[in-house]
This record gives C-alpha cells, sequence and structure tokens, in this order.
C-alpha cells in the first residue's frame, strides 16, 4: 500500500516537472473554419483525456498499449497514433504531406471504426481545435511545412449500373482484392502478411462490417481514401493512376460491397440480375475481420 | 561486320571520355569487401500467389539479405565517402532508376543524392504499390499498376530507407540517400573503386543490408590510389 502511493506521489512529480518543460519548446495553434485552437489549452485536455493510449509524450506508446511480442497481452490491438512521426491515415491532401487542420479535427470528432479511438463529440468543438494545435507541437514537421494542397475532388457523377459494373472491372485491373478480397471482406490472399510502418500487423478494411470507413462514411470520403492513400499502412495512393471519373465509378462498386449497409448503390446493383446473382453468392461469415458478423 | 565497328567506336569514345573525366583531378580510393564467417542461407521465394511473376523464374529466386560472390566476397554493399568531401552544390541531373521486374527490385540496393531524381518503373503484369518507410523524410506509398508509366519522386534528406511492396510480403529494397555523389556499390567480385578525389582526408563507409556499417580512415596524397578493404563478420542467422 505504502509503496503505491510512494510510487503515486513520484510519478506525479515527475509529471509535473516535466509537461512544463515540454509545452516550453513550442507553441502551436490550429485553424478549422473560424475555430482558433492554441496549444496551452490542448495540453491539459490531452493529458486528461489522450495520454492513456496515446502516451505521455504522444508516441503512441501509452500505457493502454504494449507492442505485439511483449510480455504482457496488449489493451489495445491498433497501435494508437503516434503523434512524434506526424504520419497521418486520414487526409485530404497527398500522400507524403502533412494533413489539414481540418482532417485531425474530423478525425477526432469521428473517431476510427474498427479501433478503440472514440469520437469525441463530448468535447467541444474549441476543446477539438485546442487538441489538434497541442498535437502539432509533437513534430517539428509542423513548425518547418506547410500543410499539403487538399486533393480537387470533381462533383459525384450520376449513380448508374454502368459505372457500378466499371467500377468493379477497376476492383479487378487495380487488384484491389489481393488484401482485400474478391468480396471486399479483407481476406485477399495478402492481406495475412500486411504490417503496419512499425511493424505491427495490420487488417486490411472489411467492406461488410457497416457503414462508415476508416476515414469517414460519405461517398467523398471513400474517394479520398483511395485517392490520398492511408500513409504508415499498406494503403497506397492511387492519385496518379486513377482518373477522376474512373474513381467515383470505382466508389459506386465499393458501396454495393457494404452488406450490413444497404446503400442506394447496393439497392440499384440488386435490382439487376447480374448484381443479384453476385451478392447472392457472397459468403456470410468465416472472415478473418468480421467474426462475429451474421447476415 | 559494321556493327561490330559501331562497337569499336563506342568502346573507344567510352575509353576517351572515361580517361578525360578521370583527369587531372587524381586521387582514388579502390578495394574488396569481404566477408568471414558462414553468411545465413538464403531462403527460395515462394511467388505462387503471383504466376505472372513465377514464370518468370525458371528456378525460385531466394531472399537477398546477404548475397556473396566467389572468394567471400560480399555482394549490395554501399562503399561512400561519408566526410572530407566537399559539399555538393546540386544533386546530378540524372535520374535513378527502381524496376520492379518478377516481383524483384532491380537493382536490390539503391544508392542516391540528396534531392536527386528517382524514377520507379513498373515493368511486371501486376500492380505493385512502392512503399519507402521513411522515418527521416516523408513518407509515402503509391500505387503502381501495370502498364501505368514510371512516375518521379526525391528525398530531400540523407537516410537509409526501407522500401517494401505490400502486395508482395518478399520485395524488399533500400533507398540508400546520401550527401555526397562519391559512392559505389559491390557487384559479384565485391570490388569497388571511388575515382577522382582530391587530396586530403576522407572518412570511408562501408554498409550492408544484414551486417551494418564499417569506417575507415584514408589519406590521399597527389593523384595516388589507396587500397582500402572491409571484412564483414557473417553470421550464421
Amino acid at each position: 500500500m505504502r509503496t503505491t502511493k510512494l510510487a503515486k506521489l513520484c510519478f506525479s512529480i515527475a509529471a509535473v516537472l516535466t509537461i512544463p518543460e515540454m509545452s516550453s519548446a513550442q507553441q502551436m495553434e490550429s485553424h478549422i473554419g473560424k475555430l482558433n485552437g492554441h496549444s496551452d489549452a490542448g495540453k491539459q485536455l490531452f493529458y486528461r483525456y489522450c495520454w492513456g493510449c496515446h502516451g505521455f509524450r504522444g508516441d503512441g506508446m501509452g500505457e493502454n498499449w504494449l507492442p505485439t511480442g511483449s510480455f504482457m497481452e496488449p489493451y489495445l490491438n491498433i497501435q494508437p497514433r503516434n503523434f512524434t512521426a506526424a504520419t497521418f491515415k486520414c487526409r485530404s491532401t497527398p500522400t507524403g504531406t502533412l494533413p489539414t487542420d481540418e482532417d485531425l479535427y474530423n478525425a477526432i470528432k469521428r473517431g476510427f471504426v474498427l479501433s478503440n479511438m472514440p469520437s469525441w463529440i463530448t468535447l467541444t468543438a474549441q476543446n477539438r481545435a485546442d487538441l489538434i494545435a497541442f498535437i502539432k507541437t509533437f513534430s517539428a514537421r509542423w513548425k518547418n511545412e506547410k500543410s499539403g494542397d487538399p486533393i480537387n475532388i470533381p462533383p459525384e457523377p450520376k449513380l448508374t449500373v454502368e459505372s457500378i459494373k466499371h467500377g468493379q472491372e477497376l476492383f479487378q485491373k487495380l487488384e484491389c482484392w489481393k488484401c482485400h478480397g474478391q468480396e471486399g471482406r479483407g481476406d485477399g490472399p495478402s492481406a495475412s502478411t500486411l504490417t503496419d510502418s512499425n511493424d505491427q500487423p495490420i487488417r486490411p478494411y472489411n467492406f461488410s462490417v457497416g457503414s462508415r470507413f476508416k476515414c469517414g462514411a460519405t461517398n467523398q470520403d471513400l474517394y479520398k481514401i483511395f485517392m490520398t492513400g492511408l500513409d504508415g499502412t499498406p494503403m497506397p495512393s492511387f492519385a496518379d493512376v486513377i482518373k477522376p471519373d474512373d474513381a467515383w465509378d470505382l466508389v459506386h462498386f465499393l458501396r454495393t460491397l457494404q452488406d450490413a449497409y444497404k446503400s442506394p448503390e447496393l439497392a440499384l446493383w440488386e435490382s439487376t440480375k447480374e448484381g443479384a446473382q453476385q451478392v447472392a453468392a457472397r459468403k456470410v461469415s468465416g472472415t478473418p475481420t468480421g467474426s462475429g458478423f451474421k447476415q | 561486320m559494321p556493327t561490330k565497328i559501331g562497337y569499336a567506336a563506342v568502346l573507344v569514345v567510352l575509353a576517351a571520355s572515361a580517361i578525360a573525366f578521370a583527369g587531372p583531378s587524381g586521387g582514388s580510393v579502390t578495394g574488396k569487401v569481404t566477408y568471414e564467417g558462414t553468411p545465413a542461407k538464403q531462403k527460395p521465394i515462394d511467388m505462387s500467389k503471383e504466376p505472372s511473376c513465377a514464370q518468370q523464374h525458371p528456378t525460385p529466386i531466394t531472399t537477398e539479405t546477404v548475397v556473396v560472390g566467389p572468394g567471400n566476397t560480399l555482394q549490395n554493399v554501399v562503399v561512400y565517402i561519408s566526410a572530407g568531401a566537399p559539399d555538393e552544390s546540386s544533386a546530378p541531373p540524372q535520374a535513378v532508376t527502381i524496376t520492379q521486374k518478377g516481383c524483384q527490385y532491380l537493382p536490390h540496393v539503391v544508392p542516391m543524392v540528396v534531392n536527386q531524381e528517382l524514377k520507379v518503373v513498373n515493368a511486371d503484369q501486376t500492380s505493385h504499390n512502392i512503399h519507402p518507410l521513411a522515418k527521416i523524410n516523408h513518407e509515402w506509398n503509391k500505387s503502381q499498376p501495370p502498364g501505368t508509366p514510371p512516375f518521379s519522386e526525391k528525398f530531400d534528406k540523407p537516410e537509409f530507407i526501407p522500401v517494401k511492396c505490400n502486395v508482395h510480403p518478399w520485395m524488399h529494397s533500400t533507398f540508400v540517400v546520401l550527401k555526397t555523389s562519391r559512392f559505389a556499390v559491390t557487384g559479384e567480385t565485391g570490388g569497388f573503386t571511388l575515382p577522382n578525389l582530391p587530396p586530403g582526408k576522407y572518412t570511408v563507409t562501408a554498409w550492408h543490408e544484414s551486417y551494418g556499417e564499417q569506417t575507415q580512415d584514408v589519406t590521399i596524397a597527389g593523384s595516388e590510389t589507396k587500397s582500402v578493404n572491409f571484412v564483414f563478420k557473417a553470421k550464421p542467422y
């Protein structure tokens, strides 16, 4: 009992001594629409809500996470974001560039589906903006570089059966199935070999489990995901190899893979003979990423 | 017959330009990289999941973490001047090329100078994604389906960057981004030459992807050729 108390005391002293030192290193701001975030305010929030997972130093090594192969099983099976690397999955900007403040703001607001990162809508918008500003103090990249220019997303063309069919051809041609599987269940031939940039195993997205993607739930979000790539993961950028019209066709096809979410795309696809047959032929259970899933 | 004469002419021109290049600024470092001990046995790669690549290799290729030549020579070692060479004002104008062919990276180790153009080519009938796992430079990850044109990139800071293709997990390469253009990569003979070194003191570094790096200091006076050899201790695992 005494030892625990003493340990806690030592830890508190250490924390008090270290936090001001880190924050004095740099001050950052964030700008999301009319919101202006400040790192000083964000620091208080970070060390209340975020550091258990993202770590004292923002390196993703919080006490809730331990790397694969450690002496204990980790609580979290996906490593929390390491802010010192300044590599982010969900961006509106090209691969290799920093995301915009708005991208990060949206990520905190939305949370990450199929991971332990919840949606922080319980915080105020100002809180979230302050957190973004503080997160930017963990890497010098935010001082030395500007965010990338968001990719151009042309208006979505009208949904047609032809566009779904063409999207399906692209899914084959671009070999999306190598990782995501022919039915988009994250069970392609390369799926089991995938690791992220920290050599931790990572699963390709399983389209059948829900309506939300890693970086949002809209068709625009889906467009952005494969055009910008998810940096730090095996998902590459296709911006240089897919034309905008083709990209929208692919979006329309990918929506039909979401068995658990009756999108307009899936409804249209099932209304055709070919589409109905394909949907009916899909497996119903036993996938690496959707173990509990029943149709 | 005319082609033979053509070849001869080309050779003469090449030789002449080589002499002109070696020219007045004289000294050089030359040597050989070898190993002692037993290097790890390389494992055959199973490409059966990618038939278009598998059929390009009648006998399966092996991993390339340690590639050796006759007489205990060590290949794929990058030997470069790590200190002593004057700063270079600009990157060489010509591009360095890495080609994905038969689900292999050719060459296996790709040295280049900071800000030099790197051209990425996909010669295969399958999609690759080229994913440099940079820590100091920016990490990026681009898909390159078959038939798409080569793309160019560059790195603005010196770094040894592991490269992989996530679709084909056996594919590995290293982008060696250096501050200097004075580098060489050893081939089957393990030999290397760093020419055109003005008189001065230099540090020569030899880097191997499995065995790490070694350095040696060398002083060049006038137009002499200094011999520097590296011996790496091979581990059987």
